[in-house]
Protein backbone atom coordinates (compact mmCIF):
# COMPACT_ATOMS: atom_id res chain seq x y z
CA UNK A 1 0.00 0.00 0.00
CA UNK A 2 1.54 3.19 -1.28
CA UNK A 3 0.72 6.79 0.57
CA UNK A 4 0.69 9.64 -0.96
CA UNK A 5 0.05 13.09 -1.01
CA UNK A 6 1.87 17.09 -0.84
CA UNK A 7 4.45 17.82 1.64
CA UNK A 8 3.04 18.29 4.86
CA UNK A 9 -0.33 16.58 4.24
CA UNK A 10 0.62 13.98 7.20
CA UNK A 11 2.78 10.97 5.89
CA UNK A 12 4.78 10.57 8.75
CA UNK A 13 2.35 11.50 10.93
CA UNK A 14 0.13 8.93 9.79
CA UNK A 15 3.48 6.73 10.39
CA UNK A 16 3.92 7.52 13.73
CA UNK A 17 0.60 7.43 15.12
CA UNK A 18 0.83 3.42 13.36
CA UNK A 19 3.86 2.75 15.21
CA UNK A 20 2.74 4.16 18.11
CA UNK A 21 5.08 7.17 18.75
CA UNK A 22 2.01 9.46 18.63
CA UNK A 23 -0.71 9.01 20.76
CA UNK A 24 -4.22 8.49 19.24
CA UNK A 25 -6.66 10.90 20.44
CA UNK A 26 -9.44 8.82 19.18
CA UNK A 27 -9.67 5.57 17.10
CA UNK A 28 -8.43 2.60 17.16
CA UNK A 29 -5.54 0.60 15.68
CA UNK A 30 -6.14 -2.97 14.77
CA UNK A 31 -3.31 -5.35 13.39
CA UNK A 32 -4.73 -8.90 12.14
CA UNK A 33 -7.50 -8.21 14.18
CA UNK A 34 -5.87 -7.37 17.01
CA UNK A 35 -5.89 -4.16 19.39
CA UNK A 36 -2.36 -3.04 18.53
CA UNK A 37 -2.48 -1.07 21.77
CA UNK A 38 -3.20 -4.17 24.07
CA UNK A 39 -0.42 -5.56 22.62
CA UNK A 40 2.53 -3.81 21.30
CA UNK A 41 5.43 -6.00 21.82
CA UNK A 42 4.17 -8.55 19.33
CA UNK A 43 2.94 -6.05 16.57
CA UNK A 44 6.77 -4.93 17.10
CA UNK A 45 8.15 -8.73 16.43
CA UNK A 46 6.06 -8.38 13.56
CA UNK A 47 7.03 -4.88 11.98
CA UNK A 48 10.10 -3.41 10.34
CA UNK A 49 10.02 0.26 10.35
CA UNK A 50 12.23 2.77 8.78
CA UNK A 51 11.58 6.08 9.18
CA UNK A 52 13.29 8.96 7.88
CA UNK A 53 16.13 9.15 10.76
CA UNK A 54 17.25 5.24 10.16
CA UNK A 55 19.03 4.46 13.17
CA UNK A 56 22.22 4.16 11.25
CA UNK A 57 24.87 4.97 14.09
CA UNK A 58 27.39 7.01 11.68
CA UNK A 59 30.33 6.34 14.12
CA UNK A 60 29.95 2.21 13.72
CA UNK A 61 30.72 0.53 10.65
CA UNK A 62 28.24 -1.29 8.24
CA UNK A 63 28.57 -4.81 9.61
CA UNK A 64 28.60 -3.20 13.24
CA UNK A 65 25.01 -1.21 12.79
CA UNK A 66 23.51 -4.38 11.42
CA UNK A 67 24.63 -6.72 13.72
CA UNK A 68 23.46 -4.28 16.58
CA UNK A 69 20.00 -4.15 14.97
CA UNK A 70 20.27 -7.67 14.51
CA UNK A 71 20.56 -8.43 18.15
CA UNK A 72 18.08 -5.91 19.27
CA UNK A 73 15.49 -7.07 16.99
CA UNK A 74 15.46 -10.89 18.13
CA UNK A 75 17.62 -12.32 14.97
CA UNK A 76 19.91 -14.12 17.21
CA UNK A 77 23.45 -14.22 18.28
CA UNK A 78 25.69 -13.42 14.73
CA UNK A 79 27.63 -16.48 14.08
CA UNK A 80 30.43 -16.62 11.06
CA UNK A 81 27.89 -17.84 9.28
CA UNK A 82 25.28 -14.91 9.62
CA UNK A 83 28.33 -12.22 9.37
CA UNK A 84 29.02 -13.98 5.25
CA UNK A 85 25.04 -13.42 4.81
CA UNK A 86 25.93 -9.61 5.74
CA UNK A 87 29.05 -9.66 3.45
CA UNK A 88 26.48 -11.04 0.92
CA UNK A 89 23.70 -8.59 1.06
CA UNK A 90 26.22 -5.72 1.41
CA UNK A 91 27.91 -6.45 -1.77
CA UNK A 92 24.38 -7.34 -3.76
CA UNK A 93 23.70 -3.19 -2.48
CA UNK A 94 26.96 -2.27 -4.06
CA UNK A 95 28.63 -1.56 -0.93
CA UNK A 96 31.62 -4.21 -1.28
CA UNK A 97 35.12 -2.71 0.48
CA UNK A 98 33.02 -0.60 2.56
CA UNK A 99 31.67 -3.03 5.27
CA UNK A 100 34.29 -2.48 7.84
CA UNK A 101 34.74 2.01 7.61
CA UNK A 102 32.61 4.26 9.70
CA UNK A 103 29.45 5.35 7.98
CA UNK A 104 29.59 8.83 8.70
CA UNK A 105 32.51 8.49 5.49
CA UNK A 106 30.12 7.10 3.24
CA UNK A 107 27.37 9.38 1.20
CA UNK A 108 23.87 10.06 1.71
CA UNK A 109 22.52 7.47 -0.42
CA UNK A 110 24.97 4.74 0.80
CA UNK A 111 24.15 5.51 4.56
CA UNK A 112 20.69 4.77 3.17
CA UNK A 113 21.67 1.42 1.53
CA UNK A 114 23.02 0.50 4.91
CA UNK A 115 19.90 1.01 6.65
CA UNK A 116 18.05 -0.90 3.95
CA UNK A 117 19.73 -4.05 3.95
CA UNK A 118 17.34 -4.98 7.19
CA UNK A 119 15.02 -5.23 4.11
CA UNK A 120 16.93 -8.16 3.33
CA UNK A 121 17.50 -10.02 6.67
CA UNK A 122 13.57 -9.05 7.74
CA UNK A 123 11.39 -11.45 7.87
CA UNK A 124 8.69 -9.53 9.54
CA UNK A 125 5.16 -9.58 7.90
CA UNK A 126 4.83 -5.67 8.13
CA UNK A 127 7.05 -3.24 6.67
CA UNK A 128 6.69 0.45 6.93
CA UNK A 129 9.08 2.49 4.97
CA UNK A 130 8.79 6.05 5.07
CA UNK A 131 10.50 7.59 1.62
CA UNK A 132 12.12 4.54 0.90
CA UNK A 133 13.70 5.79 -2.39
CA UNK A 134 15.12 9.07 -1.12
CA UNK A 135 19.01 9.46 -2.19
CA UNK A 136 18.84 6.05 -3.74
CA UNK A 137 20.35 5.70 -7.39
CA UNK A 138 17.93 4.22 -9.85
CA UNK A 139 19.93 0.85 -9.54
CA UNK A 140 19.05 0.83 -5.98
CA UNK A 141 15.48 1.73 -6.69
CA UNK A 142 15.22 -1.49 -8.96
CA UNK A 143 17.19 -3.74 -6.18
CA UNK A 144 14.48 -2.32 -3.36
CA UNK A 145 11.44 -3.17 -5.73
CA UNK A 146 12.42 -6.49 -6.53
CA UNK A 147 12.91 -7.08 -2.72
CA UNK A 148 9.66 -5.88 -2.43
CA UNK A 149 8.06 -8.11 -4.61
CA UNK A 150 9.77 -10.70 -2.81
CA UNK A 151 7.98 -9.80 0.59
CA UNK A 152 4.59 -9.86 -0.82
CA UNK A 153 5.22 -12.99 -2.89
CA UNK A 154 5.87 -14.14 1.04
CA UNK A 155 2.85 -13.29 2.11
CA UNK A 156 4.23 -9.89 3.91
CA UNK A 157 2.85 -6.41 3.53
CA UNK A 158 4.37 -3.24 3.22
CA UNK A 159 3.45 0.54 4.03
CA UNK A 160 5.26 2.99 2.50
CA UNK A 161 5.02 6.45 1.72
CA UNK A 162 7.06 7.60 -1.58
CA UNK A 163 6.17 10.02 -4.42
CA UNK A 164 7.11 7.71 -7.07
CA UNK A 165 4.86 6.50 -9.50
CA UNK A 166 4.97 2.83 -8.42
CA UNK A 167 1.45 1.64 -10.12
CA UNK A 168 3.77 0.29 -13.01
CA UNK A 169 5.17 -1.95 -11.28
CA UNK A 170 3.16 -3.66 -8.51
CA UNK A 171 -0.01 -4.99 -9.87
CA UNK A 172 -2.24 -4.82 -6.96
CA UNK A 173 -1.26 -1.63 -5.64
CA UNK A 174 -3.53 0.42 -2.89
CA UNK A 175 -2.92 3.97 -3.24
CA UNK A 176 -4.13 6.12 -0.06
CA UNK A 177 -4.20 10.19 -1.28
CA UNK A 178 -3.36 12.32 1.84
CA UNK A 179 -4.79 16.26 1.58
CA UNK A 180 -3.42 19.08 2.44
CA UNK A 181 -5.89 20.95 3.98
CA UNK A 182 -5.59 24.00 6.56
CA UNK B 1 9.47 -14.72 14.60
CA UNK B 2 10.89 -16.06 17.30
CA UNK B 3 13.48 -14.35 19.53
CA UNK B 4 16.83 -16.41 19.01
CA UNK B 5 18.45 -14.21 21.74
CA UNK B 6 17.73 -14.21 25.49
CA UNK B 7 17.51 -11.18 27.60
CA UNK B 8 20.98 -11.39 28.64
CA UNK B 9 23.05 -11.24 25.38
CA UNK B 10 20.68 -8.24 24.20
CA UNK B 11 21.55 -6.91 27.57
CA UNK B 12 25.69 -7.15 26.64
CA UNK B 13 24.99 -5.89 23.31
CA UNK B 14 23.03 -2.88 23.89
CA UNK B 15 26.35 -2.61 26.85
CA UNK B 16 28.93 -3.07 24.28
CA UNK B 17 28.10 -0.94 21.59
CA UNK B 18 28.05 2.03 24.18
CA UNK B 19 31.37 1.01 25.89
CA UNK B 20 32.57 0.89 22.19
CA UNK B 21 31.50 4.10 20.93
CA UNK B 22 33.02 5.80 24.13
CA UNK B 23 36.16 3.85 23.41
CA UNK B 24 36.34 5.04 19.58
CA UNK B 25 36.13 9.05 21.53
CA UNK B 26 38.17 8.88 23.93
CA UNK B 27 37.65 12.30 24.67
CA UNK B 28 34.11 10.97 26.51
CA UNK B 29 36.24 9.20 29.32
CA UNK B 30 38.88 11.12 29.78
CA UNK B 31 37.39 14.42 29.96
CA UNK B 32 35.02 14.16 33.20
CA UNK B 33 37.98 12.72 34.66
CA UNK B 34 40.26 15.55 33.83
CA UNK B 35 37.08 17.76 34.67
CA UNK B 36 36.94 16.13 38.36
CA UNK B 37 40.95 16.56 38.96
CA UNK B 38 40.58 20.14 37.73
CA UNK B 39 37.67 21.08 40.11
CA UNK B 40 39.28 19.36 42.92
CA UNK B 41 42.72 21.41 42.37
CA UNK B 42 40.83 24.67 42.46
CA UNK B 43 39.58 24.50 45.47
CA UNK B 44 43.37 24.55 47.54
CA UNK B 45 43.96 27.22 45.11
CA UNK B 46 40.72 29.13 46.41
CA UNK B 47 40.89 28.32 49.93
CA UNK B 48 44.61 28.01 50.51
CA UNK B 49 46.38 25.15 51.18
CA UNK B 50 46.37 24.79 54.70
CA UNK B 51 46.51 20.16 54.89
CA UNK B 52 44.11 20.40 57.85
CA UNK B 53 41.29 22.49 56.15
CA UNK B 54 41.64 20.55 53.59
CA UNK B 55 41.23 17.51 54.92
CA UNK B 56 37.88 18.69 56.74
CA UNK B 57 36.50 19.81 53.59
CA UNK B 58 37.99 17.02 51.19
CA UNK B 59 34.89 14.56 51.58
CA UNK B 60 32.17 17.52 50.22
CA UNK B 61 34.89 18.57 47.86
CA UNK B 62 35.35 15.12 46.13
CA UNK B 63 31.66 14.09 46.13
CA UNK B 64 30.45 17.78 44.59
CA UNK B 65 33.14 17.52 41.95
CA UNK B 66 31.75 13.64 41.55
CA UNK B 67 28.79 15.40 41.28
CA UNK B 68 29.25 17.54 38.55
CA UNK B 69 31.50 15.51 36.40
CA UNK B 70 29.02 12.71 36.07
CA UNK B 71 26.44 15.20 34.63
CA UNK B 72 28.79 15.96 31.63
CA UNK B 73 28.18 12.96 30.21
CA UNK B 74 24.96 12.33 31.44
CA UNK B 75 23.41 14.21 28.17
CA UNK B 76 25.05 11.87 25.79
CA UNK B 77 23.28 8.77 27.23
CA UNK B 78 20.23 9.00 24.55
CA UNK B 79 21.30 12.12 22.50
CA UNK B 80 23.17 10.48 19.59
CA UNK B 81 21.04 7.94 19.89
CA UNK B 82 17.72 10.03 19.46
CA UNK B 83 19.04 11.84 16.70
CA UNK B 84 19.85 8.99 14.36
CA UNK B 85 16.84 7.45 15.12
CA UNK B 86 18.73 4.34 16.76
CA UNK B 87 16.11 5.22 19.64
CA UNK B 88 13.20 4.70 17.64
CA UNK B 89 14.31 1.43 16.44
CA UNK B 90 15.57 0.53 20.10
CA UNK B 91 11.76 1.39 21.10
CA UNK B 92 9.99 -0.99 18.68
CA UNK B 93 12.04 -4.08 19.45
CA UNK B 94 10.24 -7.02 20.65
CA UNK B 95 12.53 -6.64 24.07
CA UNK B 96 11.33 -4.40 27.08
CA UNK B 97 12.79 -1.29 26.95
CA UNK B 98 13.56 -1.13 30.58
CA UNK B 99 16.34 -4.12 30.11
CA UNK B 100 17.79 -2.15 26.89
CA UNK B 101 17.80 1.43 29.61
CA UNK B 102 19.25 -0.40 31.85
CA UNK B 103 22.28 -1.59 29.69
CA UNK B 104 22.74 1.79 28.61
CA UNK B 105 22.96 3.30 32.14
CA UNK B 106 25.47 0.60 33.04
CA UNK B 107 27.43 1.70 30.22
CA UNK B 108 27.32 5.39 31.35
CA UNK B 109 28.40 4.30 34.89
CA UNK B 110 31.43 1.82 33.49
CA UNK B 111 32.35 4.45 31.23
CA UNK B 112 32.17 7.85 33.53
CA UNK B 113 31.90 6.71 37.20
CA UNK B 114 34.12 3.60 37.21
CA UNK B 115 37.34 5.23 36.18
CA UNK B 116 36.07 8.10 39.28
CA UNK B 117 35.98 5.41 41.49
CA UNK B 118 39.11 3.93 41.05
CA UNK B 119 41.15 7.25 40.44
CA UNK B 120 39.70 9.03 43.93
CA UNK B 121 42.26 7.94 46.46
CA UNK B 122 44.90 9.72 44.10
CA UNK B 123 42.55 12.77 44.08
CA UNK B 124 42.09 11.90 47.56
CA UNK B 125 45.69 12.27 48.65
CA UNK B 126 45.70 15.91 46.65
CA UNK B 127 42.79 16.98 49.40
CA UNK B 128 45.15 15.59 52.25
CA UNK B 129 42.74 12.35 53.26
CA UNK B 130 43.76 10.32 55.89
CA UNK B 131 43.67 6.77 54.58
CA UNK B 132 40.49 5.55 57.20
CA UNK B 133 38.30 8.45 55.17
CA UNK B 134 40.06 7.40 51.80
CA UNK B 135 38.86 4.00 52.24
CA UNK B 136 35.48 5.53 52.81
CA UNK B 137 35.64 7.68 49.80
CA UNK B 138 35.93 4.84 47.76
CA UNK B 139 33.49 3.12 49.00
CA UNK B 140 30.82 5.45 48.90
CA UNK B 141 31.90 6.23 45.57
CA UNK B 142 31.05 2.63 44.18
CA UNK B 143 27.65 2.82 46.05
CA UNK B 144 26.83 6.40 44.96
CA UNK B 145 27.85 6.55 40.79
CA UNK B 146 25.72 3.96 40.18
CA UNK B 147 22.75 5.85 42.03
CA UNK B 148 23.52 9.43 39.98
CA UNK B 149 23.89 7.53 36.97
CA UNK B 150 20.46 5.84 37.65
CA UNK B 151 18.72 8.83 38.71
CA UNK B 152 20.67 11.21 35.76
CA UNK B 153 19.32 9.27 33.38
CA UNK B 154 15.79 10.00 34.47
CA UNK B 155 16.44 13.38 33.79
CA UNK B 156 18.39 12.18 30.36
CA UNK B 157 15.55 10.63 29.36
CA UNK B 158 13.02 13.40 29.67
CA UNK B 159 15.29 16.23 28.08
CA UNK B 160 16.50 14.26 25.08
CA UNK B 161 13.95 15.61 22.90
CA UNK B 162 14.88 19.19 23.50
CA UNK B 163 16.41 21.08 21.63
CA UNK B 164 18.97 22.70 24.73
CA UNK B 165 18.10 20.59 27.75
CA UNK B 166 21.44 20.39 29.10
CA UNK B 167 20.42 23.40 31.77
CA UNK B 168 17.53 22.17 32.28
CA UNK B 169 19.16 18.82 33.16
CA UNK B 170 21.07 20.19 35.49
CA UNK B 171 18.54 21.73 37.28
CA UNK B 172 16.10 18.89 37.13
CA UNK B 173 18.62 16.24 38.30
CA UNK B 174 21.01 17.92 40.96
CA UNK B 175 18.40 18.63 43.48
CA UNK B 176 17.56 14.68 42.85
CA UNK B 177 21.33 14.12 44.29
CA UNK B 178 21.47 16.03 47.27
CA UNK B 179 20.35 13.13 49.74
CA UNK B 180 23.07 11.25 47.97
CA UNK B 181 25.61 13.86 48.76
CA UNK B 182 24.80 13.69 52.28
CA UNK B 183 25.08 10.13 53.10
CA UNK B 184 28.01 9.84 51.30
CA UNK B 185 30.10 13.11 52.77
CA UNK B 186 28.12 12.42 56.34
CA UNK B 187 29.68 8.65 56.02
CA UNK B 188 33.20 9.75 55.07
CA UNK B 189 33.47 12.53 57.60
CA UNK B 190 32.15 9.46 60.24
CA UNK B 191 34.94 7.17 59.33
CA UNK B 192 37.27 10.18 59.82
CA UNK B 193 36.51 9.64 63.25
CA UNK B 194 37.20 6.44 63.12
CA UNK B 195 33.40 5.68 63.93
CA UNK B 196 31.79 2.97 62.39
CA UNK B 197 29.94 4.57 58.86
CA UNK B 198 27.66 1.08 57.63
CA UNK B 199 24.54 3.13 58.43
CA UNK B 200 25.48 5.70 55.89
CA UNK B 201 26.46 2.76 53.77
CA UNK B 202 23.21 0.93 54.33
CA UNK B 203 21.07 4.22 53.59
CA UNK B 204 23.20 4.36 50.11
CA UNK B 205 22.52 0.45 49.73
CA UNK B 206 19.09 0.98 50.16
CA UNK B 207 18.62 4.02 47.50
CA UNK B 208 20.93 2.06 45.03
CA UNK B 209 18.22 -1.11 44.94
CA UNK B 210 15.47 0.99 44.71
CA UNK B 211 16.78 3.04 42.27
CA UNK B 212 17.87 -0.06 39.88
CA UNK B 213 14.12 -1.18 40.29
CA UNK B 214 12.87 2.00 39.61
CA UNK B 215 15.22 4.06 37.69
CA UNK B 216 14.40 1.59 34.01
CA UNK B 217 10.81 2.02 33.88
CA UNK B 218 10.85 5.61 35.14
CA UNK B 219 13.22 6.11 31.90
CA UNK B 220 11.68 4.03 29.68
CA UNK B 221 8.45 6.10 30.12
CA UNK B 222 10.33 9.36 29.80
CA UNK B 223 11.89 7.93 26.54
CA UNK B 224 8.77 7.44 24.83
CA UNK B 225 7.13 10.60 25.99
CA UNK B 226 10.07 12.61 24.59
CA UNK B 227 9.99 10.33 21.17
CA UNK B 228 6.63 11.35 20.79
Amino acid sequence: MQIEGPNGAGKTSLFRIISGFTRLEQGNRFWLGKNITEDEESFFSELLYIGHKTGVNTQLNAIENIQFWQQTHGYGQPSNQNALDIYEILANLGLVGLEDIPVRMLSAGQQRRVALARLWISDAKLWMLDEPFTAVDKKGVTLLQQQFKLQLQRGGSILLTSHQDLTEHFDDLNVLSLEYRI
Amino acid sequence: MQRQYSYCQLFFSVYKKDVLLAFRQRSEIINPLLFFLIVISLFPLGIGPEPQLLSRMAPGIIWVAALLSTMLGLDKIFRDDYQDGSLEQLLMSPYPTSLIVIAKIAAHWSITGLPLVLLSPIFGLLLNMDSNSMQAAVVTLLIGTPLLSLIGAIGAGLTVGLQKGGILLSLLVLPLYIPVLIFATSAIDTSAMSLDYSAQLAILGAMLAVGLVMAPFAVSSALKVSVS
